[in-house]
């Protein structure tokens, strides 16, 4: 009996008895379609984070000193001078000193936004695109001009369409805006579009230090990250010669450490969807035996028209491999449906546009694992068919 | 020798243990059978025809003795041989028919080609023989609850007669009928014996037996008359020792 006609005898088989497999396919289905469902969850969290965290930029190093442990301090120069003495490693370097304190435009006082006293690379470095006027330059920082560029949120909330030339109070200090940064979030309070950047010599003297303690490095290209992080830790290691010194954190690290963990979850959820598979194969099997034990005349007939033990055993396992293979395929398409249903709910409730995305292989996975299932479990039922004796089988009803 | 015989039985036993006490379904049973003979088992319930007719058909094997099926020893085949020997060379036909109900007329007909493996075409064009040889080639698509008993009989006919085996084995075959279309089955089993088929018939019933050309009386497992039918023990079990006389 050829394979192609065996799975034909299934599939009728199965038609006869329509309720009975979709009642038998229904583990399968609800198992495959959970895994489909949680992974593709996994993966669309990961897109996620990968997209929020590249804005963020994966290539930037960001160098906090402590100086702790150490006499030794860190100077600006020297380390200014490393960077541009190796630009196979790096392109960029700049300091960020966070300011405390109150900004005031008039009388009105801004509470959330971040200050942060850069070099005028830092535009480059972060990617930031200008929507008026220029960028911190080498001169402001050289005579602590009290100059500031400010992000999207403050331009379009507190001023009208002439920014430029307008001043803003910092700790009470008069400060001349002489450029506006493109959105590069949504332009509300407190988001990334919320800044104020200004030369870090006029930010050191507004915090009342004379040490820059965190530097945000760019390296030449997130291939080179290590290799640069490496340099790095050399370079500042002998300087300081304590490792407690310093700390380079790396926000691909991070989001390294992230996915790990979400991959984690993914998969011990998956591990606990995936016991509903195992739950659905044992109702493969048990149909299975019910169905040998119903058609035990039947194998009769077909043993004594000369079906071999393999013939018999092919007949059962296809049949349960085909009720799994189908509710493998209920259960991808349930996950499909019920996948882009949650995209559609969490763009709704988080407005955050997660989509969730089920991969080629966790289909693949599914597919495969629902058809070994069928196979495995049909097994033990179809081999007592197959040894069933034809006279015994033949008297049987 | 001019001619070996299709079926050789010698020394045939087939014992049931059933704990201390054993059951001697066949307690050595010796014949052979020509090709393109019509004989008749006979024997009251309980005799050890059917039991005879398993071994014969390769669904059960001896306790011990020699079982020789067109030449070759059948008697110590494994299961997967014997299924193959069935398949190409006996004919079953059931008192039940044993029609599988969720297959056409044409489906149940073609089940013994798929496992010989014989493509399509030629399927086809042996169904529509075979069917059109028992008179139903109308009923084709037909699932066997809508035939009448002695149309389903005759698919099981048209079923055995596909494959042509070497033998034909009919085990009661006119036991679920009325005596007509009983009747009617017996005469197409003898057009088929005409047709040049061997035909090993089992039943209990003296008229049917009748139809064929020799007689094997069983009694207790063991062969009491074997011979023309028209010797007066054939028909009616005489007492042991009389019917050993006429042997
Ligand atoms: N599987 C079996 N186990 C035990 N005894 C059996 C079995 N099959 C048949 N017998 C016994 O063997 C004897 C012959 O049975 P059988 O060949 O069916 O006779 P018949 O077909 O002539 O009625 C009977 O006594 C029956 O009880
Ligand atoms: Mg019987």
């Amino acid at each position: 009996m050829r394979f192609f006609e065996t799975i034909e005898l299934a599939i009728k088989n199965l038609l006869g008895s329509k309720v009975r497999s979709l009642l038998t396919m229904l583990g399968i289905i609800i198992g495959v379609g959970a895994v489909i469902i949680i992974t593709s969850l996994g993966n669309g969290m990961e897109n996620f984070m990968v997209d929020s965290f590249s804005s963020m930029g994966t290539n930037v190093l960001n160098v906090t000193v402590m100086g702790k442990g150490s006499t030794r301090t860190l100077d600006f120069d020297e380390l200014y001078e490393h960077i541009n003495e190796n630009q196979d490693l790096y392109n960029h370097i700049s300091p960020t000193v966070n300011v405390p304190g109150s900004v005031k435009v008039g009388t009105e006082t801004l509470e959330q936004t971040s200050m942060t006293g850069v070099s005028e690379d830092y535009n480059e470095l972060k990617s930031l695109v200008l929507s008026q006027g220029r960028y911190v330059q080498y001169v402001d920082v050289t005579n602590y001009s009290k100059v500031i560029v400010i992000g999207s949120y403050i331009a379009d909330n507190f001023f009208d369409d002439d920014v430029i030339g307008q001043t803003m109070k910092i700790n009470g200090q008069v400060f001349t805006i002489v450029g506006v940064l493109d959105e590069v979030a949504d332009s509300e309070k407190g988001d990334s579009d919320d800044i104020i950047h200004l030369p870090y010599s006029s930010a050191l003297k507004l915090a009342g230090s004379s040490v820059i303690s965190s530097y945000a490095v760019e390296v030449r290209s997130e291939e080179t990250v290590d290799a640069s992080k490496e340099d790095l830790r050399y370079f500042l290691y002998d300087i300081f010669k304590d490792e407690d010194a310093y700390m380079i954190f790396s926000m691909s690290e991070l989001l390294d450490t992230m996915t790990s963990m979400i991959n984690i979850m993914v998969v011990i959820l998956a591990a606990i969807a995936a016991i509903s598979l195992v739950v659905g194969g044992i109702g493969i099997m048990n149909i299975t035996l019910v169905s040998v034990t119903e058609r035990t005349r039947e194998i009769g007939i077909r043993k004594s028209l000369g079906a071999k033990r393999h013939n018999i055993m092919q007949q059962f396992v296809i049949e349960a491999a085909t009720t799994s293979a189908i509710g493998g395929i209920i259960g991808i398409g349930f996950g499909y449906l019920m996948s882009s249903l949650g995209t559609l709910v969490i763009s709704q409730m988080l407005d955050e546009d997660i989509s969730l995305l089920p991969t080629l292989s966790s289909v693949m996975i599914a597919f495969g694992v629902s058809v070994t299932i069928g196979i495995v479990f049909g097994y033990l039922p179809a081999r007592n068919a197959a040894r069933l004796n034809p006279i015994d089988a033949l008297r049987y009803d | 020798m001019i001619d070996e015989p299709l079926i050789v039985f010698k020394d045939i036993y087939k014992i049931y243990k059933m704990g201390d006490f054993e059951v001697r379904a066949l307690d050595g049973v010796s014949f052979d059978i020509y090709k393109g003979e019509y004989v008749a088992i006979v024997g009251q319930s309980g005799s050890g025809k059917s039991t005879c007719m398993n071994i014969m058909g390769c669904l059960d094997s001896p306790t011990s003795g020699l079982y020789h099926l067109g030449g070759k020893d059948v008697s110590d085949m494994v299961d997967d041989r014997l299924a193959e020997i069935r398949n190409e060379m006996i004919g079953f036909i059931f008192q039940q028919y044993n029609l599988l109900s969720k297959l056409s007329v044409k489906e149940n007909v073609e089940v013994p080609m798929q496992y010989a493996g014989i493509d399509k075409n030629t399927r086809n064009e042996r169904i529509n023989k075979v069917l059109e040889r028992v008179g139903l080639s109308d009923k084709i698509k037909n699932r066997p609850t809508q035939l009448s008993g002695g149309q389903q009989q005759r698919v099981s006919i048209a079923r055995a007669l596909v494959g042509e085996p070497s033998v034909i084995l009919a085990d009661e075959p006119t036991g679920a009928l009325d005596s007509k279309t009983g009747r009617n089955v017996m005469e197409l089993l003898r057009e088929i014996h005409e047709e040049g088929n061997t035909v090993v018939l089992i039943t209990h019933d003296n008229e049917t037996a009748g139809e064929a050309n020799r007689i094997i009386r069983l009694e207790d497992g063991k062969i009491v008359y074997d011979g023309p039918p028209d010797h007066e023990h054939a028909l009616f079990a005489g007492l042991k020792e009389e019917v050993y006389e006429v042997l």
